[in-house]
């Protein structure tokens, strides 16, 4: 959408499993401060393509460059270590320990001071991480183990500890999913203040097309492995094909105010 | 070449019965995920059953009461079995997987005094088979009639398994539990009588494992473990829950085993091991093994959520410090057999929190645990032995021995994950063990490194007990200081989620393998302070059993509980000489306890001891 230079871009990516094509040449931009969608039926792809950008999977073909180096081959955390961080489509917390634990042990990998063995971590950034917990709401938590929480609360738990480490890209794999109704507009609305006053590149994938039209700058469509419609919102909508592959699913019946 | 072709057809003939004991304990993995350490004894029972069926019935019966003996021992076993696991097992299901495994070697102690008192301690000859008194003839010698018999059973077998496998609905379900447990529970299928009833058949094709075995060598006490060991390498590499993958396996087994002695006499024990280790490094499921399927990871130490650590507190430090003056003052109250009771406690409990320590945070589970001990007690015992060492500079080496351990085996085992893992970490072991066994020259093998004392001025029970606490108790506090330190935090993040933990950037291989090596380290601490306390080091230091023990001790205090480890070992260590300084049978009380504790206290003595707490303090509050 706009003519900045991408984060991160992607360039004929592909991944088969068996005889399936999961993922089948796909190539797409993200600029900074941009809220990218990644949508599609089920099967599509979205979640191998984000495994794939993120380096939990290797690709078959392609190329991933994050701010113009190459990622391919690279394992998860030094692509962490580059500025990529991400939310999983079932929540990834360290359930035993407390929520501010949770934050401060992505501070500290992120500050390399991870490493001492008699230092205490108990104090360790615990200040800064406080002041991520209330800026999601999570304040009142601190203290919980993650393992005592309800869902809506340990994605919100992981989205703050994805954002502990100062990342330039944040992928998000379904981050509303079981969340309240309430809770995904405010959550998203969060999340596209944050990417817009950092300059966080954000890609996402979701079901709930409210947060689909009411959030995203730009729109990916896969269908079986494909990107078949890349555009602004309102084009996507229209596009024919789009229709055709959302149609009898989860067609977008409402008008988001994007 | 006509050596051979001998050796080839002799590991053969071994490789029969080896499969037989692999297939029990695969299948019963597969159904019921339970690591049966008493599988061996099992084995054992058949053997034993088998020399005494045959001896009574063979004389009537000719021929044909041989193999009825045979037949009836490997039922009798399923049934002692069936009832084992109703009894017993059934009610651990729920329990942390660690927990079965304990109980399953309580029951190894349980079996071992029970089969001693019964046939006593000699070695039994082995009835022989009669009719196949001859054999055939072959270039280079005589293969035995019997051996070309267990060449045919051996695949018979297989091919009997694959039928009831594929072709029953017996089979099916025992498929399907092993592949997906959760689907099965989905079918609403009974999951108790398929449990016992796997478990009964994995234990009956152990049992006439040994009954078919014990023609072949002797019959005598130790073959529990020395089975088991086999069992679980042959499984290991064959790949868990495979019967086909244990056959392929005691293949390998047999043939490893008849050309190295042949090839490698003097580190037969060490191929083996050797073998298993390259398996698994290149195929970290076993040659025909599938990816563990969901559930909580082996590797969790608890199956649901550990609580948080709760920080050190500043009010606590004058109970800790009263503590140790307390044990400081102990010599002024108890006599020298009591203080030397002290101080091996107080190692052990240093030994148990070293496990804790990979276990409880790092989530990495190990049976042989044992191996760094020993590391340190050996460079303990050869630097004063052949080096000329004093006790402090000898003493100073020793974590030291225990670290490089620990970073050797930990780089192999940080790859592999759950059940393979601990078997790696056994197999580790298990080297070193055979080359302490094995390289007389240096180790002195089975005589030991005998009279390692202490320097004069330590050669007391209480002065040693006061350097024991002066050592251990600052180590404790160190592992105890590290767990609360980034990183033991990031070690915790890493057991928990390792997704998590690598998506924020941390490196979950270069974690384990420092938590091994920190591990290895401390626990070869323990070993040099065991060594001049014994003032004797036997390969039996790197045993199976001081494993196994670790294990308990680190189990009865708690996995999750820093405490745990302190407690634990006071608890097993004083009821083990208490029992032992009552009766010779104390394999057998013991046993009994500790199956009982696994009955009651499934999370440990300090879980327990928080629970009592907590119901006290809400008892109060009300």
């Amino acid at each position: 959408m706009s003519g900045a230079v991408p984060l991160l871009s992607a360039e004929g990516l592909a991944k088969a499993f068996g005889g399936v094509r999961a993922v089948d040449r796909v190539s797409f931009a993200l600029a900074p401060g941009e809220m990218l969608a990644l949508i599609g039926p089920n099967g599509a792809g979205k979640t191998t393509c984000f495994n794939l950008v993120s380096g939990q999977m290797r690709a078959d073909a392609g190329t991933v460059r994050l701010g113009g180096v190459a990622l391919d081959g690279l394992p998860a955390r030094r692509i962490a270590r580059l500025g990529l961080a991400r939310t999983f489509q079932i929540a990834a917390v360290c359930a035993s320990l407390t929520v501010a634990e949770n934050i401060q042990i992505a501070l500290m990998a992120h500050a390399g001071l991870a490493v001492s063995l008699v230092a205490q971590a108990r104090r360790r950034l615990r200040a800064e991480a406080d002041a991520l917990l209330g800026r999601l709401g999570l304040a009142a938590l601190a203290e919980m183990p993650c393992g005592a929480l309800a869902y809506g609360d340990v994605k919100r738990v992981e989205l703050a500890a994805a954002l502990a480490t100062a990342p330039r890209i944040l992928l998000m794999d379904e981050p509303t999913a079981g969340m309240a109704p309430a809770e995904r507009g405010a959550l998203m609305a969060h999340i596209r203040t944050e990417a817009k006053a950092a300059g966080l590149g954000v890609l996402f994938t979701e079901h709930d097309m409210d947060a689909v039209f009411g959030h995203a700058d730009r729109v990916l469509v896969m269908d079986r492995g494909r990107l078949i419609a890349d555009g602004p919102p309102e084009a996507v909508r229209t596009d024919a094909r789009v229709r055709a592959v959302y149609l009898g699913e989860d067609e977008p019946t409402q008008p988001g105010a994007a | 070449m006509d050596v051979i072709l001998i050796q080839a057809l002799n590991g053969l003939a071994a490789s029969a019965a080896l499969f037989l004991l692999a297939a029990g304990l695969s299948l019963i993995f597969g159904v019921t995920r339970v690591v049966n350490f008493a599988h061996g004894s099992f084995a054992m029972l058949g053997a034993y059953l088998a020399w005494w069926l045959t001896s009574t019935l063979a004389p009537g019966l000719g021929g044909f009461g041989f193999w009825v003996g045979i037949l009836f021992a490997a039922l009798a076993v399923g049934l002692i079995a069936a009832a084992v696991e109703i009894l017993l097992l059934r009610r651990l299901y729920g329990a942390p997987e660690l927990f079965q495994l304990l109980a399953t070697f309580a029951l190894v102690l349980v079996i071992a005094d029970l089969a001693l008192l019964w046939y006593g301690p000699e070695q039994r000859v082995g009835p022989r088979a009669p009719g196949l008194a001859g054999g055939v003839a072959v270039p280079g010698g005589v293969v035995p009639a019997y051996d070309i018999v267990l060449m045919g059973l051996g695949p018979a077998v297989l091919g009997l398994l694959q039928l009831l496998l594929q072709r029953t609905r017996f089979g099916m379900l025992i498929r399907a539990a092993t592949e997906n447990r959760a689907l099965v529970a989905a079918f609403g299928i009974d999951q108790r009588r398929l449990f016992t009833a796997v478990f009964a058949l994995g234990s009956g094709l152990a049992g006439l494992a040994g009954a078919l075995m014990a023609p072949r060598a002797t019959v005598h006490l130790g073959l529990d473990l020395s089975l088991i060991v086999e069992a679980f390498v042959v499984v290991v590499i064959g790949g868990l829950g495979s019967v086909p993958g244990a056959f392929l396996g005691a293949l390998l087994i047999g043939q490893v085993h008849a050309f190295g002695i042949v090839l490698f006499p003097s580190i037969t024990l060490v191929v083996v091991f050797l073998v298993m280790a390259a398996v698994l490094v290149v195929r970290p499921h076993g040659l025909l093994g599938a990816p563990e399927d969901g559930g909580p990871a082996p590797g969790a130490a608890g199956g649901l959520p550990a609580a948080p650590l709760v920080p050190p507190r500043a009010a606590d430090i004058p109970f800790w410090l009263g503590g140790i003056a307390l044990l400081a003052a102990a010599p002024l109250l108890l006599g020298g057999f009591e203080i030397e009771v002290l101080s091996e406690v107080a190692i052990d409990a240093l030994i148990a929190a070293s496990l804790q320590f990979l276990t409880g945070l790092g989530g990495i589970v190990s049976f042989g645990h044992a191996c760094y001990v020993g590391l340190g007690a050996y460079a303990v015992a050869l630097s004063v032995k052949q080096a000329g060492f004093g006790m402090l500079a000898a003493l100073a080496l020793a974590p030291l021995a225990g670290l490089a351990g620990g970073a050797i085996f930990g780089a192999l085992c940080v790859r592999l994950s759950g059940v393979y893992r601990a078997m790696l970490t056994l197999a580790c072991a298990q080297i070193v063990y055979a080359i302490a066994h094995q390289w007389t020259d240096v180790t002195g093998g089975d005589n030991g490194i005998l009279g390692i004392w202490p320097d004069r001025w330590a050669g007391e029970p209480a002065r040693y007990w006061w350097l024991v606490l002066a050592i251990v108790a600052p180590a404790l506090w160190f592992l105890r200081r590290v767990a609360h330190a980034p990183f033991g935090l990031s070690l915790r993040a890493l057991r928990d989620s390792p997704r998590r933990a690598e998506a924020i950037g941390l490196w979950l291989y270069g974690r384990q393998w420092a938590a091994f090596a920190l591990a290895g380290g401390a626990a070869g601490l323990a070993g040099g302070l065991l060594a001049f306390l014994k003032g004797t080091v036997f390969p039996e230091s790197l045993g199976i059993p001081v494993s196994v023990e670790a294990l308990a001790m680190m189990l009865l205090g708690g996995v999750n509980s820093l405490n745990g480890p302190i407690l634990g070992a006071a608890a097993f260590r004083g009821l083990r000489v208490f029992v032992a300084a009552e009766t010779d049978l104390w394999r057998l009380v013991l046993g009994g306890v500790l199956i009982a504790l696994c009955l009651a206290f499934p999370e440990g003595l300090a879980g327990a001891g928080a629970r009592l707490t907590r119901r006290l303090r809400a008892e109060r509050g009300r």
